[in-house]
């Protein structure tokens, strides 16, 4: 592995999800020499675990294949992916990054043919269904992976299994003495795209996620409702694989909560309006969703989506924020609470509670620079010199629509960032 | 050009007059904590999560939408806060952090402080025992309180409670735990002035809040 060549007119963009991807496609096609940094073996982020968007109901891999189509068009962007930002120091114009490079244990030469996949038995639970169902140790993340490239569990290397599948390789693309690598980059500005993660839903006790396997979030519902996810599409309840056709969707799952996220996630209102039309397309008029809610946020245009969703006679709404959920002996969890229109008690049994799970920053849990200035729920705002910003749902929390708006303001910024400085090297 | 009717010394339309939420005002100046019922967004946890939910006549969410509605006969007269025992769900369950709790207890206490509680309300009667038999002396009298709460319906109904009991207390008297001799004299804290003056101090401080609209 060869470090990139950057200098302090380059930009740094921190994570290759829809809003990464964005900020370093704007700035490359404005003229700017971009370095693109990925934790994951694969660029994409959760936008590639979706399986439609709303309000079009299209799919992602549509979005994604024409951000691929412009990266492998452009020649300023250079891709690292397994690769995290361990520290960032200096100021605008004048960043110094260390950068750590995971081994992916294959190298360029691999053109994912998957023998090695097809060599080993080791299997991990999938990261790309959010651990439902299992995947071979050696895999290609999913089929918009990019770099089409297969990637070996560090669980595997020392085994057996190690060996075999760099026996299988024919083109010699296994290499096991693969090591870690700290690499060192001077930039000029840094997007932090670092994206979004669902909150733990195990922490809001009383709905008791984690203790009724039929308590699922709102991700986890997105990967079964998708052909390539681990039930191939079919709406099947955790606990005993049976269809799920009356299923109970609790909106503010973790949002608005002082207990837990202050803010509106924004997207889960209407993430679970479309969720109802996967339980429409599944099942037809035999599928049956019930919103729980205490106000439906679709803003601005997307209120004809929400009208839509009013419209059909397989969604009821239920103006309530529920208490708690039991569990009946058939595994069906009970949810109890006391509606707001007319304060009737109720408790209700379903096949399948979805929680519409809200968005934490993912930079919650990464050491962030010190002058990097976040909110009070940790979204990224920037420096206050403006070498470096938020962009997407880093910043706030944002759909994907509103993400590749939001990122393009941020190369607008970085772009900027880098025209002065380059001016002072002038 | 007509000029507006307006309420008199306000200035205000007679329209808009009934969309000032007077009782909602009120209860902000008047009820412990009660300039928190305006963060209620209605969500419906505290309902919920009450263990004695079923039981109440209107459980707080709906008490918080009947303060901002004006219903003040209703809620003042209603039993509803005074089923609350204080167990606190609510409170920790609350996505807006309301001191729900202690807002019942307020109201509680103001619809007593205007006497328009109910009567005969069974936490209501005991806490106006044990509130005079706790401030006479400043250390309660067991002996006192339960004996007055046995007989609060009645000779006959009390002396039935009292046989009802009379193995546990003596169960109580042989292990040392209560005197039968209390309901007699019953003996006080060794500071009892300090205690009379610390009351007096709190009841200073109370009416120092704008006094209640009767």
């Amino acid at each position: 592995m060869t470090a990139p060549i950057a200098t302090s007119q380059t930009i740094l963009v921190v994570g290759g999800g829809i809003s990464g991807m964005t900020a370093a496609l704007e700035a490359a096609e404005c003229g700017r020499d971009v370095v693109l940094v990925e934790r994951n073996p694969t660029l994409g982020g959760r936008t590639a675990l979706l399986y439609r968007y709303f309000p079009k109901m299209c799919h992602p891999t549509c979005g994604l294949e024409i951000n691929l189509r412009r990266l492998k068009a452009n020649r300023r962007v250079r891709v690292l992916t397994m690769t995290e930002v361990a520290g960032i120091t200096g100021q605008r114009g004048d960043y110094q990054a260390t950068l750590k490079i995971r081994p992916r244990y294959v190298n360029e030469r691999c053109t994912a043919c998957g023998d090695c996949s097809a060599a080993v038995s080791a299997e991990i639970p999938n990261p790309y269904n959010y651990g439902m169902g299992q995947i071979k140790a050696a895999y290609l993340p999913h089929a918009m992976a990019y770099p089409q490239r297969y990637v070996l569990a560090p669980s595997l290397i020392g085994t057996a299994d190690a060996d075999l599948a760099k026996a299988a390789c024919k083109v010699g693309a296994i290499d096991l003495e693969m090591q870690e690598e700290t690499v060192q980059l001077s930039v000029g500005a840094v997007v932090w795209a670092t994206g979004w993660r669902p909150y733990d839903a195990a922490k809001i006790q009383p709905y008791g996620y984690g203790r009724f396997p039929n308590v699922i979030t709102s991700v986890e519902f997105e990967r079964l409702a998708d052909p390539s996810g681990p039930t191939g599409g079919k709406l099947l309840r955790p606990s005993d694989g049976k269809e799920a056709k009356n299923i109970a969707f609790i909106q503010c799952a973790g949002s608005r909560d002082e207990n837990h996220l202050r803010h509106c996630s924004r997207i889960c209102c209407m993430a679970t309006l479309k969720q109802t039309q996967y339980v429409r397309e599944a099942l037809g008029e035999d599928g049956q969703s019930t919103v729980y809610y205490i106000d439906i946020r679709s803003i601005d245009r997307l209120e004809d989506f929400y009208q839509m969703v009013q419209r059909d006679k397989t969604v009821k709404f239920v103006k309530s924020k529920v208490a708690r959920i039991a569990q009946a002996d058939n595994g069906d969890p009970i949810l109890h609470g006391v509606d707001t229109e007319g304060y009737h008690r109720y408790a209700t049994p379903h096949d399948l509670v979805v929680l519409a799970i809200g968005m934490e920053p993912e930079s919650n849990s990464i050491a962030l620079p010190q002058d990097v200035i976040t909110d009070s729920s940790g979204f990224i705002e920037g420096s206050p010199d403006g070498g470096m910003c938020g962009a997407g749902s880093a910043s706030s929390p944002l759909d994907v629509n509103r993400s590749a708006q939001s990122a393009t303001g941020a190369a607008l910024r970085a772009i900027k960032v880098i025209h002065q400085t380059a001016r002072e090297e002038a | 050009m007509q000029a507006l009717r307006t309420t008199g010394h306000q200035g205000i339309p007679a329209v808009a007059a009934r969309y000032r939420n007077n009782f909602l005002k009120e209860v902000e100046a008047h009820v412990e904590d009660g300039e928190w019922v305006k963060m209620c967004m209605q969500c419906g946890v505290c309902a919920g999560s009450c263990p004695f939910g079923p039981h109440w006549e209107h459980p707080p969410q709906e008490i918080f939408m009947m303060i901002r509605a004006g219903k003040r006969d209703e809620v003042l007269k209603s039993d509803a806060m005074w089923m609350c025992t204080s167990c606190y769900n609510c409170v920790v369950r609350c996505p807006r952090k309301l001191p729900i709790t202690q807002i019942m207890h307020g109201i509680a206490s103001y619809a007593q402080e205007l006497g328009l509680a109910p009567k005969n309300q069974p936490t209501r009667d005991f806490s106006i025992q044990f509130w005079n038999n706790c401030t006479k002396t400043g250390r309660v009298n067991e002996m006192k309180l339960t004996v007055g709460l046995y007989f609060k319906d009645g000779l006959v109904s009390g002396i039935k409670q009292v046989m009802n009991m009379l193995p546990v207390a003596i169960g109580l008297i042989k292990a040392g735990r209560l005197n039968p001799f209390e309901l007699i004299s019953g003996h006080s804290p060794k500071d009892q002035k300090g205690i009379a003056a610390m009351l007096k101090k709190a009841r200073a401080i109370e009416a120092q809040r704008a006094p209640a609209t009767h």
